[in-house]
């Protein structure tokens, strides 16, 4: 199922391009464990992609693959069409951004931002001109001559990104880099990354296990788990159209109805009969299915007779919105949002629930 | 009135104040004493420098000053040039293999100098296995392979190795293992990211092994005196002749004064370049100006270095093709593990000869040495005394480390420096030094001949190592866990007790071992405050060595080394950190 995943969107990303990376049944298998099955991956030049998944899913692997810090066990990995599969790091010319940074704790920032151009023989004149203009890009050229240990978390990040964009690599990966950093500085940090991005046209590969960060952020989404691609496409395809369950889970909030497909395009739930959304390829009758939901699109109503109905169990608040949980007779709870000036629900009142058919999306369960 | 009425706060640090205090009195004091009385004139008590004028004016003084400094400095380059690649490779091994390996390395260095240097003197005797297997392989007159400047710095490079693998390790298991792919990613090679970042990452710990070598080196006197020609003879073995032969403190004083003035020298010299808070392994950040020349300089070579090793490593992996020198390393590393060991179990079965004479291997098995050990009333007296002294030592010494450890660990005062140095302070100083200025004090109290003095001496060597356990210990330990207790409804006494002892439980225990340890096989102390009368079981070990060399002394040595093991492993195991 992943091979065909991945092959189709092969097709509709290449359009004509050579991919700036391409990986071809490329995996990792530390003793009995795989850390990554095979998979195939192909990102075109100048596009931010995020590898997203939880602790173990293996986009960290991946990651270290592409970077040349470990050998595969098998396939082959392809940068500008040349294999570079058995390249070691150094030669490789990719930029890496570590979680932790990786700051040599022994080097002043502007040292360490010299570093990689040293590696490469820049004269002088050349590595003094692009040092200063990268410390400016990203704001610390007042800093130049503190050790990383004198700076504050978000400093030491500006400084991993100055030491990965002085070189200018044409593909930089990035292993969830604002992972330490707290909510605001990691907003603000985002921003700078996108605007770095846009500036240097680099292709970025960027791996983070937080939802939102991934939607934020990317051209496309590599949504990872158990060491293989779950789905991958747009950020909006995946939200709007996840095709797995755990997808669904993973990205944003979704109610799952589970159940069989009974006669007349129906899915029989413990709280009755749901409609299918129409158009949808229809599982054969009998077949276990899902229903998914987003909360934004489940609808309260007073109650009536015929809907589904439940009652409002908790009331949370987040400033733009209130979430509502709806526990139904069945005892299955879901989530809906309500807008402010709505009229106000109190915990224990009754509601109908409705969405528009279309809105929902049946998964295989 | 409220605000007279108010206790105040006290600092915690007033809980070192009793181990300080001990300090100043039974090393800091002896020691000025000891160099005021090297300014004196030995008959009329009046100042004179005749003992310097003699020091440095008569020859052979001279000449065993310059030896010692040559013969310290040798053998610190060969502990670091040697211990380096080990210790880069313990550091390199997953944490379970590197610590079994690293008990390789601590065992001899746990085994007393007395012992190693015993094992050399039989290994590479004329009836040794060494000069054996070269008869066997048809060499007619093996050489001499004793007395000489060779055999003594071989001898003091093995005993002082494990002290520099060591100190070298703690730093460089603490280095980011991702500095390194980091430095890969930024297009630096291996060799080139090796010279540029784990190299001078690295260097704080080098510094800290060839200062705690040196200074150890500075003051020994067992290698020069079992293994060594005259020509070897160093300021210790000086020291310990004008003491005990020719009854001449002032101008022992003044030979101890150039050892601790070298000592200090050594200090500040480091303190100058890495920060003394360093020794701690982990201790505060020095604030370092990025312009330092110091610093500059090391970055310099290191890029230097980075050049040519790269290329020579490009090099070699064009010629070699695809050869691999992976192996290299630990191969290595395996070898001097086995140099490291071998002497120290070469005497288990030496102890069980059947023959009068030691030879490797032994003609047949026999106890009689073990039996002769264990009936000889000299023996079991100087065992018996080594165990109650070292019992007695440990308690006192972790006693006042603890509480120590306790004031420093919660103590935010400025002084918490001042004091961690103090506690330190032991360790680089030389041993023959503190005994020297002990004895001189102890002459004149009553304290010589005594068991109680030897267990003052003693305490004042465990001091550092049970001092730096405990405080890892204490500041690993989680103060909001005792918060916790106490909100929980716990009051002190019972907060101490369910709470802190049980998690603090394996570094004292730990902390009790070490200090045991350090008594059991001290020698420098024992010798010159035991006397004659008092002896230890090293004490008696080396009255034996310079007299005969007989099984007997080899079954001696297997019975401290077998208990220096099993201590060892029990402290080992309930280290803190350890897990």
């Amino acid at each position: 199922m992943n091979a065909d995943t991945g092959s189709t969107v092969t097709a509709s990303v290449n359009q004509g391009r050579p991919a700036k990376l391409s990986a071809r049944g490329i995996a990792k298998r530390y003793g009995m464990v795989d850390a990554l099955l095979p998979i195939d991956l192909d990102v075109a030049p100048g596009e931010f992609l995020t590898v997203l998944g939880p602790s173990g899913s293996g986009k960290t692997t991946l990651l270290q693959l592409i970077a040349g810090l470990i050998e595969p066990s098998a396939g082959a990995l392809f940068i500008d069409g040349r294999d570079e599969t058995h390249t070691p790091a150094h030669k490789r010319g990719v930029g890496v951004v570590f979680q932790s940074y990786a700051l040599f704790p022994h080097m002043t920032v502007r040292e360490n931002v010299c570093f990689p151009l040293q590696m490469r023989h820049i004269p002088r004149a050349e590595l003094q001109r692009r040092v200063a203009a990268t410390l400016e890009m990203v704001g610390l050229g007042a800093l130049q001559d503190r050790f990383p240990g004198e700076l504050s978390g978000g400093q030491q990040q500006r400084v991993a990104l100055a030491r990965c964009f002085v070189y200018q690599p044409a593909l930089i990966l990035m292993d969830e880099p604002l992972g330490a950093l707290d909510r605001k500085l990691r907003e603000t940090m985002q921003i700078e990354i996108k605007r770095l991005h846009r500036d240097t046209g680099a292709t970025i590969i960027f791996v983070t296990h937080d939802q939102d960060e991934a939607l934020a952020l990317s051209d496309r989404i590599c949504l990872m788990n158990h060491g293989r691609i779950e789905q991958l496409g747009e950020p909006q395809d995946i939200y709007e159209r996840p095709k797995t369950l755990f997808a669904a889970d993973f990205i944003g909030i979704s109610n799952v109805m589970r159940g069989r497909v009974g006669p007349g395009g129906m899915l029989e739930t413990a709280d009755g009969a749901l409609p299918l959304p129409a158009g949808a390829p229809c599982p054969a009758a009998g077949q276990t299915a899902a229903l998914v939901i987003r909360p934004e699109h489940i609808e309260l109503l007073p109650p009536d007779g015929t809907a589904l109905r439940g009652r409002i169990s908790e009331s949370v608040y987040a400033g733009s919105e209130f979430r509502l949980l709806v526990t139904l007779d069945s005892g299955t709870t879901l989530v809906a949002r309500r807008s402010p000036g709505h009229a106000e629900l109190r915990i224990g009142d009754e509601v109908a629930l409705g969405w528009a058919a279309d809105r929902a999306r049946l998964l295989p369960a | 009135m409220s605000a007279a009425l108010a206790p105040r706060r006290r600092d915690a640090l007033w809980l070192a104040v009793p181990g300080v205090l001990f300090l100043v009195a039974f090393l800091v004091g002896p020691a000025l004493g000891l160099l005021s009385l090297s300014f004196t004139d030995g008959d009329t008590g009046a100042f004179s420098l005749a003992a310097y004028r003699r020091a440095f004016g008569v020859g052979v003084y001279t000449r065993i000053i310059g030896s010692t400094f040559m013969i310290a400095l040798q053998t610190m380059g060969f502990c670091l040039l040697l211990g380096y690649p080990l210790a880069y490779w313990l550091a390199g091994l997953p944490a379970r293999r590197r610590r079994m390996a690293t008990l390789l390395v601590l065992l001899p260095f746990w085994t007393s100098a007395l012992v190693k240097n015993f094992a050399w003197l039989v290994l590479l005797g004329r009836t040794g296995i060494v000069a054996g297997t070269l008869q066997a392989l048809g060499v007619e007159a093996p050489p001499d392979l004793l007395f000489n400047r060779g055999v003594v710095l071989f001898a003091m490079t093995h005993s002082l190795l494990p002290l520099a693998v060591i100190s070298m390790l703690s730093v460089m298991t603490g280095i980011d293992e991702r500095l390194r792919p980091a430095a890969g990613t930024l297009g630096a090679s291996r060799v080139v990211a090796f010279w540029r970042v784990y190299m001078p990452l690295s260097m704080p710990g080098v510094a800290s092994a060839g200062l705690l070598v040196f200074i150890a080196a500075l003051g020994y006197f067992i290698t020069p005196a079992l293994l060594g020609s005259p020509r070897e003879t160093m300021m210790g073995n000086a020291i310990i002749i004008q003491v005990q032969q020719m009854d001449n403190m002032v101008f022992a004083a003044a030979l101890s004064a150039v050892l601790i003035a070298a000592a200090l020298l050594t200090c500040v010299v480091y303190d100058a370049i890495f920060g003394l808070s360093g020794m701690s392994g982990g201790g505060g950040a020095v604030r370092r100006s990025p312009h330092g020349l110091v610093r500059r300089l090391g970055l310099g070579l290191s890029r230097v270095l980075a050049a040519v090793f790269g290329g020579l490593a490009e090099g070699a992996a064009r010629l070699l093709g695809g050869h691999r020198l992976g192996w290299l390393l630990p191969a290595y590393a395996c070898a001097m593990v086995v140099v490291l060991v071998v002497p120290v179990l070469s005497m288990v079965p030496m102890a069980f000869t059947s023959s009068n004479f030691m030879s490797f291997p032994p003609p047949g098995f026999s106890l009689r040495w073990f039996e002769e050990y264990a009936t000889s009333p000299v023996w079991v007296s100087a065992t018996l005394r080594s165990f109650g002294i070292g019992i007695a030592t440990a308690f006192v010494t972790v006693t006042l480390a603890t509480l120590a450890a306790l004031g420093l660990a919660r103590s935010g005062s400025r002084l918490s420096g001042a004091a961690f140095l103090m506690f330190m302070t032991p360790m680089v100083v030389p041993s023959i030094v503190v005994a020297v200025s002990l004895f001189q004090l102890f002459a004149k109290i009553g304290l010589v001949a005594t068991d109680l003095g030897i267990m003052i001496g003693h305490t004042v060597h465990a001091m550092p190592i049970a001092f730096v356990i405990l405080l890892a210990t204490l500041k690993g330990h989680d103060l909001r866990l005792d918060q916790a207790a106490a909100t929980l409804g716990a009051n002190r006494p019972r907060t101490f007790l369910r709470v802190t002892m049980p998690l603090i439980r394996g570094g004292l225990v730990g902390a009790l071992i070490f200090a045991f340890l350090a008594s059991f096989e001290e020698l420098t102390v024992a010798m010159f405050i035991g006397g004659g009368l008092r002896s230890t079981l090293p004490k008696q070990m080396w009255d034996d060595v310079n007299l005969q060399v007989s099984p007997v002394l080899v079954a001696a040595s297997v019975v401290v080394v077998v208990i220096v093991t099993v201590l060892f492993l029990l402290g080992e195991y309930l280290r803190p950190g350890r897990r």
